[in-house]
């Protein structure tokens, strides 16, 4: 451990930590603003709303009929979830333990969709999706979402795959094993970690996709954010409260997943999904 | 089970990593082909069939009309500072939080904002940087400012959202980066007797430089792609009409979908170009192991 004793390095140390703690605290007054004017009764020109009421989550319930929301919500991710763990997870096994001409290429194919943004290869897409009469559908959103999330699954799934000795697999081969009971009875026990956590993230993904789900969605394809965005976009039309309460629902229905996800991974894992990328050159 | 007149292409196709394992990528890769690589091209051929025109008629249009070409240089406007802004803060906050033993509470916190997205950040700066919001009240109470800020429907709250979001994005991606640097190598320098900045710009900066070079990259191409708060917390007709604005109304309002895969094609070119830049610019720095001992 290195000591930095010197009056600059103490002050430079302490303007670090003031950033943070302002950032922190702006965030957080942020996110408590938007609690406390669900609660509020009526909030002009005052430090607090003047009295505090639930009300607004029964005018939110209904007005932009959430139940149907949460519903599509949640059919939608847990769709998404299923089919990117299947497509991920076997994919994911091939990558890890074979060698083959252009697996480089193979590779950067799966890391492209989450590099370049959703709104870039979004508009396209949901050209083609519409083209093919899928678009404004169920499942028009699912595969839109499926684009960036089988890859994710992959580049999470490839190092815990391959930190999984080979023999084992050989010594379930030598006893007859196809390749299939293989999966279910030997690898898949082992992978249950990994897998959970990939499929963690995924869902909190998905439930927090704003801008594939937005253009592919028709109006009962909607998802929470999506449904979120419009009606802070037709803000005056509803009351403040009610769409603050909806963005409460958001935020619990995210941050519940988010925080199981914690349990199993690091908090930077959620962002560097690019460092399994072949690290360039 | 084997084919037995064809053991051969079947033992040669093992030899070189393809068997029935190989193939179980194969659905993966045909779903991303179908539904990546698939749209982009047509987007890219769709650009060039314009409602009416030559091939090129798209493209001339967009840089001949200042509504539209002006939108690189209002998205530019925005990405380029938040981007630089991140990682000018990120990095030094990853050096030193990097020496905490307990970072799991500040990267859970941090995580926050990623995780709840643009919308829900857009919906509480309204509120909080808003006229009446505890932004401005704050400050008024210190006698800072005599009257609330403009900070929401113009360029400064797109700006406020962009670093919510984008500065814990870089920071995360940052820190990853920075615990992956052996400490015995800045020990060394130390004990050679190294001052704090000598220590930062000949150990860390260029060691951690691949690392930046692909957290700014990432950082510019999300805040590139900055859409839903550039409307609601901006002002989308004007100063932050940017690039995703033209490309979603030429497709959802003026049903113009060849104008918007142009768009979006442009979109994606300028990303290239700056990613290319920065990555270039990296090679000028050191390349080699972020790893201790001899080499």
């Amino acid at each position: 451990m290195i000591r930095d004793t010197t009056v600059g390095a103490k002050l430079w140390i302490t303007a670090v930590w003031a950033v943070v703690i302002f950032f922190v605290l702006n965030l957080a007054a942020m996110i408590v603003a938007v609690i406390l004017s669900s609660f509020g009764t009526r909030w002009l020109g005052t430090w607090l709303p003047a009295g505090f009421t639930d009300r607004w989550y029964f005018a939110a319930w209904s007005e932009f009929q959430l139940h149907d929301v949460l519903i599509v919500t949640f059919q939608i991710a847990f769709i998404v979830v299923g089919l990117s763990g299947l497509l991920g997870v076997t994919a994911a096994y091939a990558l890890a333990r074979r060698d083959f001409p252009g697996k480089k290429l193979v590779m950067l194919l799966f890391l492209l969709p989450l590099l370049v943004p959703p709104i870039t290869f979004g508009i396209p897409l949901a050209t083609v999706l519409y083209q093919a009469g899928v678009g404004g559908t169920f499942w028009g959103v699912v595969i839109a979402n499926l684009v960036p999330t089988v890859p994710f699954v992959i580049l999470v799934m490839i190092p815990f795959i391959e930190q999984i000795d080979p023999k084992i697999e050989a010594a379930a081969r030598v006893f007859g094993a196809n390749t299939f009971q293989l999966f279910i009875h030997v690898l898949l026990p082992m992978l249950v970690p990994g897998i959970l956590a990939a499929l963690l993230l995924v869902l909190v993904r998905t439930v927090g996709m704003f801008e594939l789900t937005f253009l592919t969605a028709g109006p009962t394809s909607q998802t929470l954010v999506v449904a979120l965005y419009y009606s802070v976009f037709a803000s005056g039309v509803r009351a403040v409260q009610s769409i603050d309460a909806m963005a409460v629902i958001y935020m619990i229905t995210t941050l519940v997943w988010l925080l199981v996800a914690l349990r199993f991974v690091n908090p930077t894992q959620i962002v560097a999904r690019a460092k399994q990328a072949p690290a360039q050159q | 089970m084997m084919a037995a007149n064809q053991p051969s292409l079947r033992q040669r196709l093992a030899l070189r990593g393809i068997d029935g394992v190989t193939l179980l990528a194969l659905p993966a890769v045909l779903f991303v082909l179908a539904v990546f690589i698939y749209p982009f091209a047509y987007g890219l051929l769709l650009s060039f069939e314009p409602k009416e025109g030559g091939a090129l008629a798209n493209y001339q249009r967009f840089f001949s009309d200042p509504f539209l070409y002006r939108t690189i240089a209002t998205t530019l406007w925005l990405a380029v500072p938040v981007t630089v802004i991140s990682l000018a803060l990120a990095v030094p906050i990853a050096l030193r939080v990097r020496l905490m033993t307990r970072q799991r509470l500040l990267t859970t916190i941090l995580v926050l904002p990623v995780t709840l997205g643009t919308v829900l950040v857009a919906e509480g700066l309204l509120n909080y940087l808003g006229p009446q919001g505890w932004f401005s009240r704050t400050l008024m109470l210190f006698g800072v400012i005599e009257h609330p800020l403009k900070l929401t429907n113009n360029y400064w709250g797109v700006f406020a959202s962009l670093i919510i979001t984008g500065f814990p994005f870089t920071f995360l991606l940052t820190l990853s980066y920075v615990t992956g640097i052996d400490p015995a190598l800045e020990h060394a320098a130390a004990t050679h007797g190294a001052g704090a900045w000598q220590r930062f710009r000949h150990v860390f900066l260029p060691l951690l430089a691949p690392g930046l070079a692909i957290s700014a990259c990432l950082s510019f191409v999300q805040a590139f792609a900055v859409f839903p708060s550039a409307i609601l917390l901006g002002a989308p007709a004007g100063p932050t009409r940017v690039i995703s604005i033209a490309a979603y109304q030429a497709a959802f309002e003026q049903y113009d979908y060849s104008m918007a895969s142009a768009i979006a094609m442009i979109m994606a070119a300028v990303q290239m170009v700056i990613v290319v830049a920065i990555l270039a610019f990296r090679n000028l720095f050191y390349r080699g192991s972020t790893a201790g001992g001899k080499g």
